[in-house]
């Protein structure tokens, strides 16, 4: 080769021909990569390798039996790089004696060759041929597969042969030939390998939303919407539960710090005693004002509790808090009853002898309380005492926030366990069957 | 890099080599191969039509390995029950590699004599070499298709012979060519089209 003369670059150009089964006119989209040829016309699969297209097999199918959704000849660009439809197939594999059939389109480009789109009730695959070897893994019941440090999960093990085919393969396409075909997911991808005698292919295919395919490839209509969850479909929930229990882990320690704070900082020092007696018996007015006492601090919670010596009886008491100064008064109402007995359960008991109740954004200052007992007369007397807390730590509200934030969690939680159960369902490892292939679920 | 030139002894076209240590070449005008010896270049066979091809590659093809700037310079073609594959022989700054274009499928590999070598191989089995676990495959019966540019050996006119490939779990690539008495290793990887950083390719009517 002499230097600084190079040869007159050929250009290759999309070669027009003939089939030789029925004369109709062919042409060679993928140059001289292609293997085989498929004529549209009269189902003839033609050798694209050999110049005179020599015919390999004939099938039996009505033309336009199983119309591409991606014609042959439509381009496309995919992670950047322009594609063109050349080739398109449908494969079937039976599952307990039913049919189920996927579509894989042949992409071309004649800088970086062929990759794949695969479609199946509306769910695409956008798939390529590996470039490293996969790990196996083989444990009792299940395999995993290792691939670039990322583990799949077997999926599907099933014999998947060509039923219907259109265009260029680079390779031996026959109709009604079968190859071992297995899948291991871990969404949204999924490796797939497939065996043709002691040979072994691998591909990986990353799931892309038919509305990507469509606009890519500017086809009219609407993509088929997507039917049930596929093998490597992402789950929507998945990272909306990673995302709420970060959340709601966050929150929960959160709303625990706030409680460490809350229960270090409130007093909780005692600011009224006063014990009582109510006699039921008794007529006319049985209301009465306590001494005044001191609320101090800041603005907090008064815990008001009553206990009493009710048994088999009730008091009610009406209580109002008195701000000397201002003459602001808090009134609420407390019923303390107590009741027990024996039938045929055995005994029980209903109520109790004590009450408890707090009063929220007290502000400083001189108060005094107003109690005005209340129960059915001819009952004796009853004892009672009233004990005021000044700054009680309240955690209920705590415990309504965690609450709260729980709900959609678990609510997210679950949905995204339905999805996962809908995905496995449809594998040999579903999480139902009790059959003997798989072994059913792992983990 | 460029050689004196020689005449080709079939047509008398002028000769270049573009890398000194090439043994074989081919005539760009008569496509007589010729061979190198010590004193002038002997012809020893004749190219045929080349079968058509659509490797993006040609001669004089540039590109970057590994940031080692590499150039084309001649190609084997094989032909297999699948159809052909383009062996490009690359001369780097200190040396020779070779760009496997199967289908645009792309793998560089380097010539890695010294290692203990199987005489056959299955799918399957398992091969270590430079402390990389290595596994068959394909094993691939190819011919000898055609030839253009400079290579680092003699090579034309072959019958069939075995190619085995081999890959790795990090996308490492091995071939075993049989092509002589004693097979020889080639080590390597796939790669990227666009890693390549490829200039001065081929150009597809209707393609950019």
């Amino acid at each position: 080769m002499s230097a600084g003369v190079p040869n007159p670059p050929s250009t290759p150009h999309v070669k027009a021909m003939n089939c030789p089964g029925c004369g109709a006119a062919l042409s060679l989209r993928s140059f001289t990569q292609a293997v085989t040829v498929v004529c549209d016309s009269c189902h003839s699969i033609l050798d694209a390798q050999d110049p005179q297209l020599k015919i390999l097999q004939q099938f039996k199918k009505a033309t336009g039996e199983d119309p591409p959704l991606i014609p042959v000849g439509t381009r496309g660009t995919i992670r950047g790089t322009p594609y063109e439809a050349v080739g398109f197939q449908r494969r079937t594999i039976q599952v307990e004696g039913i049919p189920y059939s996927w579509h894989e389109y042949v992409l071309f480009n004649p800088y970086k060759g062929f990759r794949y789109l695969t479609e199946y009730n509306g769910h695409w695959n956008d798939t390529s041929t590996l470039r490293a070897l996969p790990t196996l893994n083989a444990f009792a019941g299940n395999v995993r597969v290792t691939y670039l440090g990322e583990t799949y999960r077997h999926f599907q093990t099933a014999q998947a042969s060509t039923t219907y085919v259109l265009g260029e393969f680079p390779w031996q396409v026959r109709v009604g030939e079968a190859n071992e075909v297995t899948d291991y997911v871990s969404p949204p991808r999924v490796l797939s390998s497939e065996r043709s005698g002691n040979e072994v292919t691998w591909s990986m295919g990353e799931y892309i939303s038919g509305r990507d395919i469509w606009r890519t490839f500017a086809l009219s209509g609407d993509p088929p919407a997507p039917i049930g969850v596929y093998e490597n479909q992402p789950s929507p929930f998945s990272t909306d539960t990673k995302t709420i229990w970060t959340i709601f882990g966050a929150f929960a320690i959160f709303l625990l710090l706030m409680m460490l704070g809350f229960s270090s900082f409130a007093r909780d020092e005692q600011a009224f005693q006063g014990a009582y007696i109510f006699d039921t018996n008794a007529r006319g007015e049985t209301s009465f004002v306590t001494d005044p006492f001191e609320l101090k601090g800041r603005i907090s919670t008064l815990e008001l509790s009553t206990s009493t010596n009710v048994d088999n009886n009730w008091i009610y008491l009406n209580y109002a808090l008195i701000n000397q100064d201002t003459g602001q008064a808090y009134d609420f109402g407390r019923e303390v009853s107590y009741y027990h007995g024996y039938d045929s359960d055995g005994s029980w008991t209903e109520g109790s002898r004590n009450d408890s109740v707090a009063i929220p954004s007290v502000p400083p200052g001189t108060y005094f309380l107003r109690v005005e007992p209340e129960s059915d007369s001819g009952h004796g007397t009853i004892h009672y005492e009233i004990t005021a807390k000044r700054d009680v730590p309240q955690f209920s509200f705590f415990g309504i926030a965690l609450l709260a934030l729980l709900v959609p969690a678990a609510l997210i939680t679950w949905r995204s366990i339905n999805f996962e159960h809908l995905r496995w369902a449809e594998s040999d490892h579903a999480p139902m069957e009790s059959s003997s292939d798989s072994g059913g679920d792992d983990d | 890099m460029t050689q004196p030139a020689a005449n080709c002894p079939n047509c008398g076209a002028k000769i270049v080599f573009r890398w000194s240590s090439s043994v074989q070449t081919v005539c760009e005008y008569c496509k007589s191969i010729l061979v190198r010896t010590d004193v002038d270049l002997k012809k020893v066979g004749q190219v045929a039509d080349l079968p058509p091809n659509s490797s993006p590659i040609q001669i004089g093809t540039e590109g970057v390995y590994n940031h080692r700037p590499f150039v084309a310079v001649g190609r084997i073609i094989y032909e297999y029950d699948q159809g052909t594959w383009n062996e490009w022989h690359l001369v780097l700054n200190n040396g020779s590699a070779w760009l496997s274009d199967a289908q645009d499928d792309y793998v560089v590999t380097f010539a890695a004599p010294g290692r203990k070598l199987p005489q056959s191989a299955e799918v399957g089995q398992r091969y270590v070499w430079d402390n990389e676990s290595y596994a068959v495959s394909t094993v691939t019966k190819a011919h000898y298709r055609g030839v253009e540019g400079e290579l680092p050996f003699q090579y034309w006119d072959k019958e069939d012979v075995v190619f085995i490939d081999l890959m790795s779990e990090h996308g490492k690539f091995a071939t075993l060519d049989y092509s002589d008495e004693a097979p020889v290793l080639y080590l390597g990887e796939s790669v990227e089209f666009e890693d390549l950083k490829l200039k001065n390719l081929r150009s597809f009517e209707g393609w950019q």
